[in-house]
């Protein structure tokens, strides 16, 4: 069964079986503000737990997408580097960065999952 | 402990995100967004507090001398209540500040310096005056700017001011209760207006509530100049560079040789220019400029996204033959080279109001 985690960092996973698609969370958008460019890994690139997948630019700065969990990437959205508004979908729908096939799921235990990163965000703000 | 203006409270009942800049904890943007108050400055009004930076007189005997020492400008054929941008340049003819200077009467100048360098500048300016000279920091006093096409509107509609006549670089008062200048940071037309502290939070008041006007952060102010290819001092110009690296040779008077550092301002080797991204990505201060041949030529001293232009511009020195309008470069944004070029500063027009008004025809 598919389910969402989060991290400390507002990263977002969708898992569904050992592939996870991975964004960054509403909280993460509304502070970064207006978008202006996304890059993407590339396809086929085998990453550890913290390497960056993915860098998220805004008026303001740039921020580093970091992987949450050890996998292969096997795809990446381009569609949302020409359209950056469709990050706000959700990485359920279109609003993911890239799909990781999971190699090491031992680290997903350690995530949040949407209750406990709600509490989280009350605690940070 | 970090300083506030007379108007910190405005902006926290505003809902302001704040952050420290200069000492100072500032609106950094407020609802908008940084994005939306850019646009909103090119398309309507925007009103800043920069109440953060140093205000400062120069009265007496030898001011004008004494100012002509200090910066590489020459005054003498500047008009009472004109303005002229200049640089304070150091024994290294390195710039320690850049400042706005106004002339309000023979030998009595008003000038405007950077929040970051203000207690410098006001120790060097003290090392340097003589007898006759009266300095005055008017460290209580605001400072508003008022920005964009239809800030003129504005005011009279609101302070019941009408300087539909005053020119670009000018200055109105009254009373020596509100001083208002026809200049800013972000080429639009508008103003900058100080009042006494007491005053501040009325004057901000009556401007916000007006319908085509919102509150700009610093963010914004940035992004805006950044459009202009106006320098920010500590990035764009600092004291390891001189007036003529900085493209700043319009501010150094023809007859004045005489500065602190006149000697030091020599041919220069490298040069500021406007730095446009034609690949796809963001630069920021600090990227690397490389040339065809992937060697390094210099960094960007500002970098980031034009929301006018939906491109990334910035601002960087590199050496004199690469300083042309046009030249292919590349910025180095985390190990990967993007297609760039020399670019004409401003990136887009300013549309500041003329220097002179021709009177209108009766």
């Amino acid at each position: 069964m598919a389910e969402f985690k989060y991290t400390k960092d507002h990263e977002c996973l969708h898992i569904d079986e050992d592939i996870a698609s991975i964004g960054i969370t509403a909280h993460a958008q509304d502070a970064l503000g207006d978008l202006v460019f996304i890059e993407l890994s590339e396809v086929g690139k085998t990453v550890s737990k913290g390497d960056e997948i993915a860098v998220v630019e805004s008026v303001k700065t740039a921020a580093e997408v970091y992987s949450p969990v050890a996998g292969e990437i096997i795809e990446t959205n381009e569609a949302i580097t020409d359209d950056l508004e469709l990050i706000s979908h959700g990485i359920n729908e279109d609003g993911w960065l890239v799909k990781l096939k999971i190699s090491d799921a031992s680290a997903l235990g350690d995530l949040m999952d949407a209750a406990a990163y709600g509490e989280y965000l009350k605690e940070i703000d | 402990m970090s300083r506030s203006t007379a108007l910190h409270s405005a902006h926290l009942a505003l809902g302001a995100k704040m952050g420290a800049f200069a000492g100072y904890d500032m609106p950094l943007y407020y609802g908008l967004g940084v994005k939306k108050e850019h646009l909103w400055v090119r398309e309507n009004v925007g009103l800043f507090d920069v109440s953060h930076m140093g205000q400062i007189s120069l009265k007496g005997k030898g001011a004008q001398d004494l100012l002509e020492k200090l910066t590489p400008s020459s005054l003498g054929k500047l008009g009472i209540n004109r303005i002229k941008y200049s640089v304070l340049t150091n024994e290294n003819g390195g710039i320690i500040d850049d400042l706005m200077i106004t002339k309000t009467a023979e030998d009595e100048f008003h000038l405007v310096i950077n929040a970051g360098c203000k207690d410098s500048d006001i120790a060097w300016i003290k090392q340097n005056l003589t007898p006759e000279i009266e300095f005055t920091h008017y460290d209580d006093w605001a400072l508003i700017a008022l920005q964009g096409s239809g800030a003129q509107d504005v005011v009279r509609e609101v302070l019941g001011i009408d300087l539909s006549d005053l020119p670009y670089m000018s200055l109105w008062y009254k009373d020596y209760t509100m001083f208002i200048s026809r200049l800013g940071y972000t080429g639009e037309d508008g103003f900058e207006i100080s009042v006494p502290n007491d005053g501040a939070q009325d004057v901000w008041n009556k401007l916000i509530a007006h319908k085509t006007v919102e509150p700009i952060g610093l963010a914004a102010r940035d992004s805006l100049r950044l459009e202009m290819g106006y320098c920010l001092y500590g990035h764009d110009i600092d004291a390891n560079t001189t007036p003529l690296e900085a493209d700043l040779a319009w501010v150094m008077g023809k007859h004045n040789n005489d500065y602190i550092g006149a000697k030091n301002v020599l041919k220069p080797t490298k040069k500021r220019v406007g730095i446009k991204l034609t690949g796809k990505g963001v630069a920021r201060e600090g990227a690397e400029i490389r040339n065809d041949k992937d060697e390094k030529i210099g960094e960007l001293s500002s970098g980031g996204f034009s929301p006018s232009l939906n491109i990334s511009i910035g601002q960087g020195y590199i050496p004199i033959e690469y300083a042309v309008a046009g030249t292919r470069i590349f910025v180095n944004v985390r190990g990967r080279n993007i297609e760039a070029q020399v670019a004409k500063m401003p990136f887009m027009p300013a549309r500041t109001k003329k220097r002179n008004v021709i009177p209108k025809a009766s």
